[in-house]
């Protein structure tokens, strides 16, 4: 029973424009299991999930239901073949009832009456164990009801393969094991549940069988048992546990006679939980951990970028408070933000106002930067760091993904600061503006200037830090400096578990 | 000449190019139609004062109260991405404090003007407050938040009024209202080049323009750079209190009284389409104002032939809906797109065709 395929994709391909987003990947699903599907940020998850359910048209390789090959060009389609999504953002209507919820927009919902779908919906949310009634409006369940309300509709649609993406991001522990208790349950039916997630733990938890993918690749398909967690981590980052450090000998760096520049204690905001952190004058920090570890919260928490909710930050040594943007930018502190289109840019601006935006912010409205000082800041930092653009007045939304991070760096740069984040600075940019924005990271440590530098790509985190912060399940896990600084050690750390093991031997 | 058409093409359409050719073809149309259509005459009015007069004036004069209000609306739009649809209510609201200050006073003079005009200026820009208050801070859409007024302003003036449509009579209001004796040009005409002025000031001696536009284009981004948003669009509409208090006080004084029924009545959708025409982005981000300026001399323009070719005023909104239909489709992406393209197709046409005779 266990392993007879229920859902083959065979060799799917993908194209972007100028992106292979997948490269001949296969994935099987099996009858009543729990198949989680790993990668990180990039690997091609989810437009493999986007590609079975008929988002987008794949450009190769065929996909086969219950050993039939079918062809899925619409959600509806998929939905016909019994392949439903819940996906992370609830995408249900609140202001109606649960039963409502779980009928509507159905072409068979049409003829039933009122009394008889709530009747349906009761039968199916008790045989479930869910714990809501028919009658109550959705908006008043917990998200962990209105959760499994999308699965139960998923489930009385006849699914035969249900997508879980990220389901259980906003829900707390209770409520995660009222939802795996659901998993489990229809596993026992026989439905078979892709499971996406950032959490390592929850993974182990409830799949069987892990899938994972990098760099738009399949790595390969394991069985729970034979795939520990520091081993899962090395396959989604790519780097083998035995591919030791290759490093250049860290040495203890000079910056730890250095006086502290920033410092928190139990800083905390609506999205981060409390933590400490201290970085000192010319240091260069990184935050590492898998994505949804926690690490750009804890970043936003320092520039008050979130709402914070607590804690103590000294700038030399000095008490300040930290609540708004402008309030740490007046402290000398820039960030660079994760997500460069939705927080960075302003896509319709030229590259000489995108470049002035933070200096001019920081002037206030009443002292703006005149066109000509303006016009040699540009062109100043245009040839500083190599930006390739038309001129300083072309939008900057028409540059590449790179140049477009250049100006954002240009922007801080040109508020002189004292404390530099830089959040994923080097995501989804050549190789060339990726090195040069690593010498760029030294040359300003060099000048005094701390920085906090993260980024996925765990290399270059070693070839640039100092001191790493290791985030897992948004705590902070560790910090590793010195001869610590190695793929191994961080990749234990971030896994978490067996670390402990390690250090005992 | 040449270079001149090559520089407004080549690139596209420029945001100007669309109300400037509106405006071209509107004056080329006149002046076939009947060639003395835009003569100037010299006359003296009842006061004795030479003014200059002919269509051309009375359309920019008449263009005052939408221009004025056009300025504080593309800012309104730039930093909020909606409209402020109650601009004509809060301008009766202006305009009936303006009348009531005034008629507390015995006399009339330039002090007691200027006072009843600072008092109606507060008054309209608590009221921009209002609406802001509701955009930025309460995040309704601008044009749900400002419904509130457009139908309970007019009932406000009614109030202030007492039901009555008092009137003030003044050679000082009359001289705001049509001319000022020993200067030619309309007074309403003066005021609107004085808030262009001012515009272009603040934005030559504040960074307004430049945060507007990031409010606008990318809010998430405008924040983590440190700008206050929230502040930005309040003071969006606080500006557009100013402009709606001027744009009243013109009313007022065109007429020496306030009928808080009628005053600038459906100027609110008139005035959005003064900034749509003026090639602004309805939907926030980058602008400019002299855009909507011109948008609302074209919009003035054409309701004056109209009226020129006798048709009859009932008639006039479905004829100015059918030109405004071409105007506002023309400045589409999707025809600029096309045109781009009809653009660059030529251009490597041209490329071709002459590497071709060169090859030759």
């Amino acid at each position: 029973m266990q392993t007879d395929p229920l859902l083959q994709m065979r060799h799917i391909v993908k194209i972007f424009p100028g992106v292979l987003a997948l490269n001949g990947v296969d994935f099987t699903l099996r009858r009543g299991e729990i198949h989680a599907l790993m990668g990180e940020n990039g690997a091609g998850k989810s437009t493999l999930i986007k590609v079975l359910t008929g988002v987008y048209p794949s450009d190769g390789g065929e996909i086969k239901v219950d050993g039939q090959v079918i062809s899925i060009k619409s959600p509806q389609d998929a939905q016909m073949h019994g392949i439903s999504t819940v996906y992370q953002e609830i995408t249900l209507c609140p202001n109606l009832t649960v039963a409502e919820n779980m009928f509507i927009g159905r072409e068979d919902s049409v003829w039933i009456n009122r009394k008889d779908y709530e009747k349906r919906a009761d039968e199916i949310l008790s045989n479930l164990g869910i714990p809501a009634r028919s009658t109550q409006e959705l908006g008043n369940c917990s998200l962990a009801v209105q959760q499994m309300v999308a699965i139960a509709r998923a489930v009385d649609m006849r699914c035969k393969v249900l997508i879980l993406d990220e389901p259980t991001s906003s829900l707390d522990d209770k409520e995660v094991n009222m939802l795996f208790d659901l998993m489990r349950d229809l596993k026992s039916k026989g439905v078979g549940i892709i499971f996406v997630t950032h959490f390592l733990e929850q993974v182990y938890e409830v799949s069987d069988r892990i899938t994972v993918l990098r760099n738009g690749e399949l790595v390969g398909e394991y069985t729970v048992e034979e795939l520990p967690q520091v081993e899962l981590v090395s396959k989604m980052i790519g780097k083998e546990l035995g591919e030791l450090s290759s490093m250049n000998e860290p040495q203890d760096s000079e910056a730890e006679k250095k006086e502290v520049f920033y410092e928190a204690e139990n800083l905390s905001s609506s999205d981060a939980l409390p933590f400490d952190f201290k970085i000192r004058k010319g240091e260069v920090n990184g935050f590492t951990g898998l994505l949804g570890s926690g690490r750009s919260e804890s970043v936003r928490a320092i520039f008050g970028a979130d709402k914070v909710t607590g804690g103590k930050v000294k700038i030399n040594g000095k008490n300040v408070t930290i609540t708004k943007p402008i309030e740490a930018m007046r402290n000398g502190i820039g960030y660079l933000a994760e997500d460069r289109k939705r927080d960075g840019i302003i896509a319709d601006l030229s590259v000489r106002e995108n470049i002035i935006l933070a200096l001019q912010v920081m002037n206030g409205i009443l002292r703006p930067i005149s066109r000509s000082e303006a016009e040699s800041y540009a062109d100043e930092y245009i040839k500083m760091l190599n930006i390739k653009t038309a001129s300083r007045e072309t939008p900057v939304g028409s540059l590449s993904g790179g140049n477009q991070q250049k100006v954002i760096l240009a922007r801080w740069l040109l508020t002189h600061p004292e404390y530099l984040i830089l959040d994923e600075p080097t995501r989804g940019i050549d190789v060339g503006t990726k090195l040069e924005i690593q010498k760029l990271v030294l040359k300003l440590a060099e000048d005094g200037v701390s920085v906090t530098f993260i980024s996925s790509e765990i290399e270059e985190m070693l070839r640039t830090c100092s001191r790493l912060v290791v985030m897992r399940d948004r705590h902070i896990v560790g910090e590793l400096k010195g001869s610590d600084l190695n793929q191994t050690k961080v990749m234990q750390t971030i896994a978490g578990g067996e670390s402990k093991d390690e250090e005992q031997i | 000449m040449k270079s001149k058409f090559k520089k407004i093409f080549a690139g596209g359409l420029g945001q100007l190019t669309i109300p400037l050719i509106a405006i071209a073809l509107l004056v080329i149309f006149n002046l076939i139609r009947d060639p003395s259509f835009f003569s100037i005459t010299f006359s003296h009015n009842n006061d004795g004062n030479t003014i200059i007069e002919g269509n051309l004036i009375s359309i920019i004069n008449g263009a005052s109260e939408l221009a004025i209000l056009a300025m504080g609306m593309t800012l309104v739009t730039a930093a909020c991405r909606g409209q402020d649809i109650s601009v004509g209510a809060a301008a009766a609201i202006a305009g009936s404090v303006f009348v009531k200050v005034l008629k507390a006073f015995s006399v009339i003079n330039p002090g007691t003007v200027i006072f009843a005009f600072i008092c109606s200026c507060i008054v309209a820009m608590l009221f921009g407050c209002f609406n802001g208050v509701l955009v930025a801070v309460f995040k309704i859409q601008p044009m749900i938040a400002t419904l509130i007024l457009y139908t309970c302003g007019r009932s406000i003036a009614y109030w202030i009024n007492g039901g009555a449509t008092p009137n003030v009579k003044s050679h000082i209001l009359s001289g705001i209202g049509s001319f000022i004796p020993g200067i030619p040009i309309p007074t309403p005409v003066l005021i609107v080049i004085l808030m262009a002025v001012i515009f272009m000031l603040v934005f030559r001696f504040t960074s307004l323009e430049l945060l507007t536009q990031s409010v606008g284009i990318n809010e998430s981004a405008a924040k983590l750079n440190g700008i206050n948003s929230t502040f930005i669009k309040l003071l969006s509409f606080i500006i557009l209190g100013v402009c709606v208090c001027v744009a009243g006080m013109i009313g007022v004084c065109r007429l020496g009284l306030i009928n808080h029924e009628t005053l600038l009545i459906d100027v609110e959708m008139d005035t959005i389409l003064a900034v749509a025409i003026g090639g602004n982005n309805l939907g926030g981000g980058k602008f400019k104002i002299s855009g909507s300026i011109i948008g609302a001399y074209v919009i003035q323009m054409l309701t004056t032939t109209l009226y020129a070719m006798k048709v009859s005023s009932t008639d006039v909104k479905a004829y100015k809906a059918i030109v405004i239909v071409l105007l506002v489709v023309i400045g589409s992406p999707v025809v600029k797109r096309e045109f781009d393209k009809v653009v660059r197709n030529m251009k490597a046409k041209k490329k071709s065709v002459s590497k071709g005779a060169a090859e030759s």
